[in-house]
């Protein structure tokens, strides 16, 4: 039970925000955590124009992916905002996680907050720090004991 | 509902085998009087509707069917064009089917190399070491199952969501690939797959599966 990492993705692919839990690999690819954030986001959208094309009705809607090791959980808004959040397998659905994470930290502290300019990357403190707590917080949040 | 479709990709990402077993099909027949209060458009080789939502007819929809004729492309299967036809007052009313575009068989080719890229890229990405690649990927109306073999080989099974017991027919798949295709002196490995006996196996295999896990607390 764990958390790795979370992004949140503008619409226009800049990583706003990057924060890293329980992580043991570093970006194989790059030293450089652009190129990684350019890689996920890439893969996200892919992942969603192949999901709309594959989806045998008319809804679509791309939540999680699972490999052997981790899971990514997905959620957008209508606005475009991406939240992404790696765990390990135990975690099973991080829907409500993410929704809280927009609806109470990134509205709360960020939009509300008159200094913080729109589609920048984030340094608000506040937020930062409230997201680590509430991160910190959940049920399966612990970090590794090894 | 119950398994969708099945995709097997050789190891360098192309489709060697595709079958669509129990596809929903969402498609709605209408008459209409002119002048057409749809507005469509070219679109990937078909006409699409791409304003005028209505009565279950969606922005995305294709044209199926004119009057009954089936829809090739840009064309009925009796040579008219569509955009013509439809533009034409004399030929009202007229009742035009419209549904979800079928997948072209090209269109499939490109779909099996996207995911044999994603699924590098989820390993790629992975926060933790030794990771494999997608396995199962999750949306609000499907379940998409992969597993990859030894020798790269992926299995992709689409089912729905509260389908259980795809991981051992996968399995299953594996079984009946090594058994009827590579067993087969006529078939060449990596090649599209063309044995008569794998189709009837794999489809017993899926029906069985359908039945056996249906609707069970998940997979």
């Amino acid at each position: 039970m764990t958390i790795h990492n979370l992004y949140i993705f503008d619409r226009n692919g800049s990583c706003l925000y990057y924060n890293e839990w329980n992580r043991r690999k570093q970006a194989g690819i790059s030293k450089e955590e652009l190129q990684e954030f350019k890689l996920m986001y890439g893969m996200l959208f892919s992942i969603r124009s192949f999901v709309s094309k594959m989806s045998p009705v008319d809804k679509e809607g791309f939540l999680s992916f699972q490999t052997s090791k981790y899971r990514l959980h997905y959620y957008e808004t209508p606005s475009g905002l991406r939240f992404v959040l790696n765990t390990d397998l135990s975690v099973s659905n991080a829907r409500d996680t993410l929704q809280h994470i927009y609806s109470n930290l990134y509205v709360e502290y960020v939009v509300k907050n008159p200094v913080c300019v729109p589609s920048h990357s984030l340094d608000s403190e506040l937020f930062s720090g409230r997201l680590d707590a509430f991160i910190r917080a959940l049920p399966y949040y612990s970090p590794r004991a090894a | 509902m119950g398994i969708f479709s099945v995709y097997v990709v050789n190891k360098a990402g192309g489709l060697i085998y595709q079958y669509d077993n129990n596809v929903p099909r969402t498609e709605v027949e209408k008459t209409f009087s002119y002048p057409l209060d749809l507005v469509l458009k070219h679109h990937d080789e078909k006409v699409v509707v791409s304003f005028g939502q209505r009565d279950g007819i969606r922005v995305g929809h294709a044209v199926l069917s004119i009057n009954g004729v089936d829809v090739v492309g840009k064309n009925t299967t009796d040579g008219k064009d569509i955009m013509e036809y439809l533009k034409d007052s004399s030929n009202y009313p007229v009742s035009i089917r419209f549904g979800r575009a079928r997948l072209s068989s090209n269109e499939k080719l490109m779909l099996a190399s996207m995911f044999h890229s994603l699924f590098a890229i989820g390993s790629q990405l992975s926060p933790e070491v030794g990771s494999s690649g997608i396995e199962m990927l999750e949306t609000d109306v499907f379940k998409l199952h992969c597993f990859q073999t030894l020798t790269g080989i992926k299995f992709i099974v689409l089912a729905d969501p509260r389908q259980s017991g795809i991981d051992a027919l996968l399995r299953k798949i594996y079984e009946i690939y090594s058994d009827f295709a590579l067993k087969n002196p006529f078939y060449s490995l990596e090649m599209p797959i063309r044995c008569e006996l794998f189709d009837q196996n794999l489809k017993s295999s899926l029906e069985i599966a359908e039945k056996a896990g249906n609707f069970g607390a998940g997979s």
